[in-house]
């Protein structure tokens, strides 16, 4: 919860569901996902620019170089996999439709009620 | 030295250090705060202590959301939940923190709805996607995360999402440094400021403690280097005689801090009058309450709370290692009846605990180099 994790933007995603429609899809470390822009609304990033992200939503704009430092801080802090794992659950892009994905088709996988991205078996 | 040679300019690393045994007066004993959670673990996995004179001593503050959480407050979130049939759904940190009557798990384990999100904006889609059901969010952090929860529930608002709502434990960490400052066992020479909670709050909130108490702020980055710059400009500082607010994180927080995202929290939450920190008691104006504009989505005015108060066994001695008043190790529990794998404190429950922490790197090294000596003996 306390990482920060920095991703790059690949593309804006107008939102008609959210207001002022403000999504936009990261890549971190290869892994592509929907966060939430509302709050650079007043600074929105461009696509290719880096932002440093915390609970699903960016929270400012880095230059690629930081984007670097800090994905390198988390490998040395033992934190990478966390913040993969964070990543691949923000849930924003999973049913852009509101429709429950059918099984087989989703990126999560079911244990014990639990939802967890694929290959991350719970503890 | 032991992680440095790690680091991509270990000559910078030698230089900064060099240049704090310069400025550090040898007839000083400075002690300097960093108040974040995580900077606490930065600390302690880089060993930055070897690498800093003996006279200056960190001291890690209350900056770890999970760990200043009372625990009647998961006790609370988790009643409402299996009373009202709610869905509870908290970050992945929360899962195993222990209420009186068990951690989320324990919960979910016993029949409770209990999930995991990665974000409040993941549990207002659990409600979208589940409209029979009610999805509350138990909402915790410092000003890192809570304009998340505020865009979220204003985004609940908009669309008008009635089986939705927020338990929220936000707290505010200027408060909480003011709580420490006046504390009368505490002596503190200067702050590292907080990272991320900075970038949306910037630095002005930190002027009080430069011009009314005194003391320098130094807002800092996370890796060695960031540190060891941050302690050179609050020594140059002290040597100076002078007290200001400095930015050496400036390549991420802006001075003005993230306007949209105060705004954010602004429009959503108003300050409670007090809120209890484990380990420091009852700090006024120190956390956040859902407006009544927004009471709809608030879980503490849509189900009866049954305030539970639980008190911290008086042999874990959390509020003096949060104080610096001890080291870690120094309480009578630490490592023995409280362990990370079984907190009793609230500095064991994260690894950005200074307990937890001081555990990870610290105590495993001492009690792995205690087996070497006694096998080679």
């Amino acid at each position: 919860m306390c990482l920060a994790i920095p991703g790059k933007i690949v593309s804006l995603n107008p939102d008609p569901m959210h207001l002022e429609a403000c999504l936009g899809t990261v890549e971190v470390t290869g892994v592509r996902r929907k966060v939430d822009l509302g709050l650079l609304k007043d600074d929105m990033p461009a696509v290719g620019e880096w932002v440093l992200i915390h609970v699903g939503f960016a929270m400012t704009k880095i230059s690629e170089q930081d984007a670097m430092e800090q994905m390198h801080l988390l490998t040395m802090l033992g934190e990478t996999e966390q913040a993969i794992a964070e990543v691949r659950g923000y849930g924003l892009d999973v049913n852009d439709d509101h429709v429950p994905a059918r099984a087989g088709s989703s990126p999560y996988a079911v244990s014990d009620g639990f939802v967890f991205p694929k290959g991350l078996p719970p503890e | 030295m032991r992680y440095v040679d790690e680091f991509r300019d270990p000559e910078l690393i030698t230089k900064a250090s060099d240049e704090i045994r310069r400025l550090a007066d040898t007839g000083k004993h400075y002690r300097i705060m960093e108040v974040c959670g995580g900077h606490t673990h930065a600390i302690y996995r880089f060993g930055l202590k070897d690498v800093l004179p003996e006279n200056i001593e960190l001291i890690h503050g209350p900056g770890c959301p999970v760990c200043v959480l009372p625990m009647g407050r998961i006790d609370d979130g988790l009643a409402v939940a299996k009373s009202a049939d709610v869905i509870f759904a908290a970050f992945g940190d929360m899962m195993r923190v222990p209420g009186a009557h068990g951690s989320p798990f324990e919960h979910k384990a016993r029949g409770t709805d209990v999930r995991i999100v990665y974000s409040p904006a993941d549990a207002l889609q659990l409600a979208r996607k589940n409209p029979e059901k009610h999805v509350m969010f138990f909402a915790i952090g410092f000003e890192t995360t809570a304009p998340s929860t505020a865009l979220t529930l204003m985004r609940a608002k908009a669309e008008d999402i009635r089986n939705f709502s927020v338990f929220c434990n936000h707290v505010t960490i200027i408060p909480a440094i003011r709580a420490i400052l006046d504390s009368p066992d505490m002596r503190l020479d200067g702050f590292i400021g907080p990272g991320h909670v900075s970038t949306v709050i910037g630095c002005r909130p930190y002027e009080w403690i430069a011009q009314n108490e005194g003391k320098p702020v130094v807002t800092s980055g996370f890796e060695p280097l960031d540190l060891l710059q941050s302690i050179v400009m609050l020594l140059r500082q002290l040597r100076a005689g002078e007290a200001r607010v400095e930015n050496q994180y400036k390549r991420v927080v802006p001075w003005e801090g993230n306007r949209a995202a105060l705004k954010a929290m602004a429009e959503v939450f108003q300050l409670r009058p007090y809120f209890e920190w484990r380990g420091l008691g009852f700090i006024s104006q120190s956390a956040l309450k859902i407006r009544d504009e927004y009471a709809s989505w608030d879980a503490e005015q849509r189900f009866p709370i049954p305030n539970t108060r639980v008190t911290d066994p008086k042999a874990a001695q959390c509020g003096e290692v949060l104080k610096g008043v001890l080291k870690p190790a120094q309480c009578k529990l630490f490592g023995k009846e409280c362990t990370p794998e079984h907190p009793i404190g609230a500095l064991m429950v994260s690894t950005e605990g200074s307990c937890a922490a001081y555990y990870h790197y610290e105590h495993r090294k001492t009690a792995a180099m205690v087996e070497t000596i006694s096998s080679v003996a």
